[in-house]
């Protein structure tokens, strides 16, 4: 049966084009359980946006609670197959507090995870289609992308204090110079090493324009083959016709407890905070119990709600007036040929308050026929 | 249609301050200085629309991008924790976040301490990196009575000249943090405007610089 596609919200028609995204590159829908057991989040609250969860207790005693996060469930009921990777994509309903309301909601979500041996190419595969994702839901996207392996070799090589480098990755997340300066001068930091960082903090922008200062920045500072690998990475999304969305951002900063490796934002025009948020989280695995790796992201559909191009300015198409006389089946009759050709139509014995609609119509019951009025 | 680069910036004598500096950086909208009622300001030709706002609702209307850039002090920012850039520091607006007690105070660390204060979190962060515990009293302002009438032992709260605590018998003991003006910017606006931000930031950098 066809549908009509006008019918979806922005975020709807977005979800199945992402899911039908992920599944061209052979990823299968994960589908689980709404609730979880408690422990879960309790030994992972950190990985969660927000660490209030919404728990219940089962007929059989045991503290469940409704899932605020997928990725957790996903890495816990999965296991280590030796060469083997587990391609899977997710629509769920999450449960969480909003920063912002500062109260619980039900949020819409769809992502992908890439877990067990991790190459080159699951990286490349999944940036792309984070990518890919973005173009999905608008032609005005940016993927940033930053390195929390590079990040951290040059926060070790400044030798300073565990919260003198948290302050400057808070620093660098802010692309706050004047903060990272002081802070650099207060950890007695030398003036090389803060030039290092204060370009590391504002140098942005398409990898073809990028990579050539990064590597000469870095060189030295960081593992060889962790900064060519990245570049690599970086030329290769180019080479996919992906330079005109992927940006290399450093202000990208996840924790470090738990990701490892490249991590991402996506920005869609129209929505004021990221719409999707992913990256490598080997040492969430470990601390998990599984010794593989794994990479994947989230698209958060809940932000996409506004960024319909105009607010509906009717309910609908038209109203037809029927009266109590009026034969049920004449006015099926007339409805039907009305809606032949997808008008939308109310049927109402009055005009409802609040509802607005192009077209009025009153049914001559004699006729069988629609007669236009003003509304 | 042209896309306009959105400014809140801080209603009072510091916006004006703010603004004359975008001015002087190049980025000007004359009819901000007209005296009349109207709310929004836009130089078309320069792509920019200013907006006067509540100093501390600056943040909010930077963090949800109905504004890409504006002017905030840093005890709002620190206090409010936006998910914003913090592009620059302006140097003007300058005071310092302060613990303040009545002269004859002595505080005995063995008792909780009592904090009367407008920056809950502030105060929460600073005393939190000493391992302090203490009693978070939120007031909304006159906060130097607080300690005079035994609300509270001590008080966190901005000190510009220290003419108020002085007058009234308190005294600052410790430094938590120097307050200024900062110019902020939407993580995601900065994405699709960010030559224009980029342009302004350094014309108003160049300013603080020189002084």
């Amino acid at each position: 049966m066809s549908y009509d596609k006008s019918v979806l919200c922005g975020n709807e028609s977005a979800a199945f084009r992402l899911r039908g995204l992920y599944r061209r590159f052979g990823y299968t829908q994960y589908k689980m359980n709404k609730f979880e057991e408690y422990d879960l989040y309790v030994r992972n609250k950190d990985f969660l946006i927000s660490d209030h969860v919404i728990t219940f207790t089962d007929t059989n005693g045991r503290l469940l609670a409704l899932k605020p996060d997928v990725t957790l469930s996903i890495i816990k009921n999965g296991k280590d197959t030796p060469g083997a990777v587990q391609k899977v994509y997710y629509h769920e309903n999450v449960y969480r507090i909003s920063d912002r309301t500062g109260a619980f909601q039900e949020i819409m979500q769809v992502g992908l995870e890439c877990i067990g041996a991790v190459d080159d190419y699951c990286v490349l595969e999944v940036l792309s289609l984070a990518a890919r994702s973005l173009t999905a839901i608008s032609d005005r996207a940016v993927l940033d992308i930053s390195h929390l392996g590079l990040l951290s070799a040059v926060l070790d090589s400044l030798l300073v204090p565990s919260a003198t480098r948290a302050a400057l990755l808070a620093a660098i997340g802010e692309k706050n110079l004047h903060e990272l300066t002081a802070l650099c001068a207060a950890a007695d930091v030398t003036a090389q090493k803060t030039a290092l960082l204060r370009e590391l903090c504002t140098l942005q922008g398409a990898p073809d324009a990028v990579m050539p200062r990064l590597v000469a920045l870095l060189t030295g500072t960081v593992p060889a083959e962790m900064l060519a690998s990245f570049s690599r990475l970086m030329m290769a999304l180019v080479t996919a016709g992906l330079g005109h969305i992927v940006r290399v951002d450093f202000s990208v900063v996840g924790d470090m407890g738990y990701y490892n490796g490249i991590v991402f934002k996506g920005f869609v025009e129209g929505v004021p905070t990221g719409v999707l948020s992913g990256g490598q989280y080997d040492k969430l695995m470990q601390k998990m119990g599984r010794s593989s790796s794994a990479i994947g992201f989230a698209v958060y559909l809940d932000l996409l709600e506004r960024l319909s191009a105009e607010p509906r300015s009717y309910d609908g198409d038209a109203l037809v007036l029927y009266g109590a006389e009026d034969d049920p089946a004449v006015l099926a009759a007339a409805l039907e040929q009305l809606t032949a050709d997808g008008t939308t139509v109310l049927a109402a014995r009055t005009l409802p308050a609040g509802l607005r609609f192009r077209r009025c119509y009153r049914l001559n019951g004699k006729e069988g026929t629609l007669d236009e009025i003003d509304a | 249609m042209r896309s306009m680069l959105n400014v809140a910036l801080p209603k009072g004598r510091l916006g004006e301050k703010v603004y004359a500096m975008f001015e002087k950086a190049g980025f000007p909208c004359p009819s901000i200085l007209e005296n009349n009622r109207k709310l929004i300001f836009e130089n078309e030709e320069l792509g920019l629309r200013f907006f006067w706002a509540k100093p501390s609702d600056v943040p909010i209307y930077v963090e949800r991008g109905v504004a890409d850039i504006g002017v905030a002090g840093k005890d709002i920012l620190l206090e409010y924790a936006p998910d914003v850039y913090e592009l620059l520091d302006l140097g003007i607006g300058k005071c310092r976040m302060a613990v303040a007690a009545p002269e004859d105070f002595r505080d005995d660390p063995a008792r909780t301490l009592r904090v009367a204060t407008k920056f809950s979190r502030i105060a929460r962060n600073y005393y939190e990196a000493m391992g302090r515990e203490i009693d978070i009293i939120h007031l909304t302002g006159s906060i130097e009575i607080a300690p005079i009438i035994g609300l509270s032992d001590v008080i966190v709260d901005i000190v510009e000249t220290g003419t108020t605590l002085r007058e009234n018998h308190l005294e600052v003991r410790a430094e938590v943090v120097p307050i200024s003006a900062r110019l902020i910017a939407n993580k995601a606006g900065y994405k699709f405007k960010g030559d224009l931000v980029d342009r302004i930031t350094a014309g108003i950098a160049a300013q603080v610089n020189g002084n």
